[in-house]
């Protein structure tokens, strides 16, 4: 068949030089060649087509997955006192699963975690997209890319090995693994994200909008805070909600670092245990088809449901802001 | 040139991008009051040279600047002088409109803020004032609370005009202002231009030779970073000394 088509459209060409030559118009060829390529186009189409719209397909299978595991528990348990349950005791007698200190810990050492990235972050896409020099980028910019390829069981790693006994001696608590701890560790790895997007989204800002303000006087500090931090403004929230949400998924990291109890905590001191590191930690010895089982399972469908918001939230405002500044919506 | 007051002049001007010689010993003299035009064909340097009557193109980085320029008698390239200053009295409008991504009024009242005026009756009354002289004022004193990037191009150069006239600048460097406009907007901006040069010294780059002979009153022929000839209007495009000026302005080349 392949052979085939390939003949057909020599054949065509052939056809197409002869018309050509023979005087008709130009038009008339193209018609030829496009009739005889069309089956081959459709195929390439077809092809990529398949192959883009197979993350839609994952995505489908993923969210029926969680749902179709996850749902069966709320025959047992209330929705409202699963999610705002305080006791989450899931191999007891009679089991518990109320997750709030499994949310409240997620939510709790996420945003720790969002006053070391955000500063961190942000701070370092304004040094390397204003002050920098372009060596300075050139070395700067790979490295934070290589900091966010680190595997994150080393950044748990190096959370159990170095920072908890660190914290531990200094604050004199009884334990370093703690939610300070996965707070630290987690801001460190979602600083390159929340850096690498703050930076797109400084460079993104039109040089003539520096150049106005520096054509009426304006210094480069002055520039900075009034005209070009508000313009990429809605790409840095971008980058806030970009890392947070990668901060409340990641799960090795917490796991190690974050002490594991699940409490409601009332102080950074305190073990938690996040949504993440509750899975992961307890998926292995949840008897398949169980009540622990699909409890698991409908925690993951939280989960899933925060951070999809999270990156939902992050488009809409990201539009807002292409909109804003002019650039195709 | 018939006992005029200078109020910039460029002497010995030399600049490189790297080792790309943009401007070649340029000796101009701008004179108050009146529109100097700068012609010549793409890539010879005329927005080098207008970007150095106020130091914009210090943002460039590896760049060289030989030679002097002066501001009435301050030398602008002198290393004690902050760009800011020079450019607080050099005002600049751009080839493509480009106001802030802030309403209208803001967008004037901008540079007054960043210069250290705070007195809000003070700022409202340049802001009217400012915005009246570039002929806008009609089409946006309903909207001055909407953004400017909507307004139309020719409404936006015009705003942005009038950015430039609210810190009372004393020079306005035009670079190529119409470029990117209908002929509806390039005739306002024009008379707008005519009207200006009663109180400020104006320096417009333009690709347009209708433009130059209609406007300005003296011209300056510029070809791959030589000044090959600077005249009046006048003279350079009824009787241009230099035959290579003849040809570009009877569109022989460029
Ligand atoms: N930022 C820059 N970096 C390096 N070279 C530059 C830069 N800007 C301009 N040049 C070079 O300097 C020379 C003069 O450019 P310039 O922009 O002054 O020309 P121009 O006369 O304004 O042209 P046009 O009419 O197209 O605007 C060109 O050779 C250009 O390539
Ligand atoms: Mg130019």
């Amino acid at each position: 068949m392949n052979s085939d088509m390939l003949a057909s459209n020599k054949s065509s060409h052939g056809k197409g030089a002869l018309r050509s030559s023979s005087g008709l118009p130009y038009g008339k060829i193209n018609v030829y060649m496009t009739s005889s390529f069309r089956i081959k186009e459709k195929l390439i189409q077809g092809l990529f087509g398949t192959l883009a719209f197979s993350s839609l397909i994952f995505l489908v299978g993923i969210v029926f997955v969680l749902f179709k595991e996850g749902l069966p528990i709320f025959q047992d348990v209330k929705i409202s006192d699963f999610l705002f349950g305080k006791f989450w005791y899931p191999t007891y007698d009679p089991a518990e699963f109320g997750i709030l200190p499994l949310i409240v810990a997620s939510f709790f050492v996420s945003l720790g975690a969002m006053f070391v990235c955000v500063p961190l972050g942000i701070g370092s896409a304004l040094y390397i997209n204003e002050i920098a020099s372009h060596k300075q980028k050139m070395i700067l910019k790979p490295l934070i890319e290589i900091l966010a390829s680190v595997p994150s069981i080393i950044y748990g790693f190096f959370a159990m090995a170095i920072l908890a006994p660190f914290l531990q001696k200094t604050f004199n608590i009884p334990i370093g693994l703690c939610a300070l701890n996965a707070s630290i560790i987690l801001g460190i790895m979602a600083t390159p994200t929340v850096c690498s997007i703050a930076e797109d989204a400084l460079s993104y800002v039109p040089r003539s909008f520096r150049e106005a303000s520096f054509a009426v006087g304006a210094t480069r500090w002055q520039t900075l805070i009034k005209v070009v931090i508000p313009a990429a403004g809605s790409g840095i929230s971008t980058a806030i909600i970009l890392g947070m949400s990668r901060a409340i998924g990641e799960t090795m990291t917490v796991l190690m670092a974050a002490g594991g109890a699940a409490m409601i905590p009332t102080s950074a001191f305190d073990p938690v245990r996040p949504m993440t590191a509750a899975i992961a930690a307890e998926m292995g010895e949840a008897p398949m088809g169980g009540d622990h089982y699909h409890a698991l399972f409908a925690i993951a469908l939280v989960l899933f449901i925060v951070t999809f918001l999270f990156n939902i939230l992050a488009e809409i405002i990201s539009r807002r802001f292409r909109i804003k500044l002019g650039l195709s919506g | 040139m018939d006992n005029l007051v200078m109020k910039m002049r460029a002497h010995g001007v030399d600049f490189f991008y790297g080792k790309n010689h943009a401007l070649k010993n340029i000796n101009l003299n701008v004179a108050v009051n009146k529109v100097t035009a700068i012609i010549g064909p793409s890539g010879c340097g005329k927005s080098t040279f207008i970007r150095l009557l106020n130091r914009m193109n210090e943002m460039v980085p590896n760049t060289t600047l030989t030679g002097k320029i002066y501001l009435d008698c301050l030398d602008i390239l002198s290393p004690c002088i902050d760009p800011a200053d020079v450019r607080r009295r050099v005002g600049m409008v751009f080839q493509k409109p480009n106001p802030f991504p802030k309403n209208i009024f803001e967008n004037i009242s901008y540079g007054l803020e960043v210069n250290g005026i705070k007195n809000k009756q003070l700022i409202e009354e340049r802001v009217v004032t400012s915005l009246k002289r570039s002929a806008i004022w009609e089409e946006v004193k309903d909207r001055l609370h909407d953004s400017a990037l909507r307004l139309s191009g020719g409404q936006q150069q015009r705003l942005c005009i009038a950015r430039c006239l609210a810190i009372q600048p004393e020079v306005l460097l035009f670079d190529e202002p119409c470029a990117s406009l209908d002929p509806i907007s390039t005739r306002k901006i024009e008379e707008l231009i005519l009207e200006l040069k009663k109180d400020y010294t104006i320096v417009i780059v333009t690709h347009n030779m209708q433009q130059a002979a209609r406007i300005s009153d003296y011209t300056g022929f510029f070809l791959l970073g030589d000044m090959i000839e600077f005249d009046k209007t006048d003279k350079i495009f009824k009787a241009p000394s230099d035959s290579r000026t003849e040809d570009y302005i009877t569109g022989r080349f460029g």
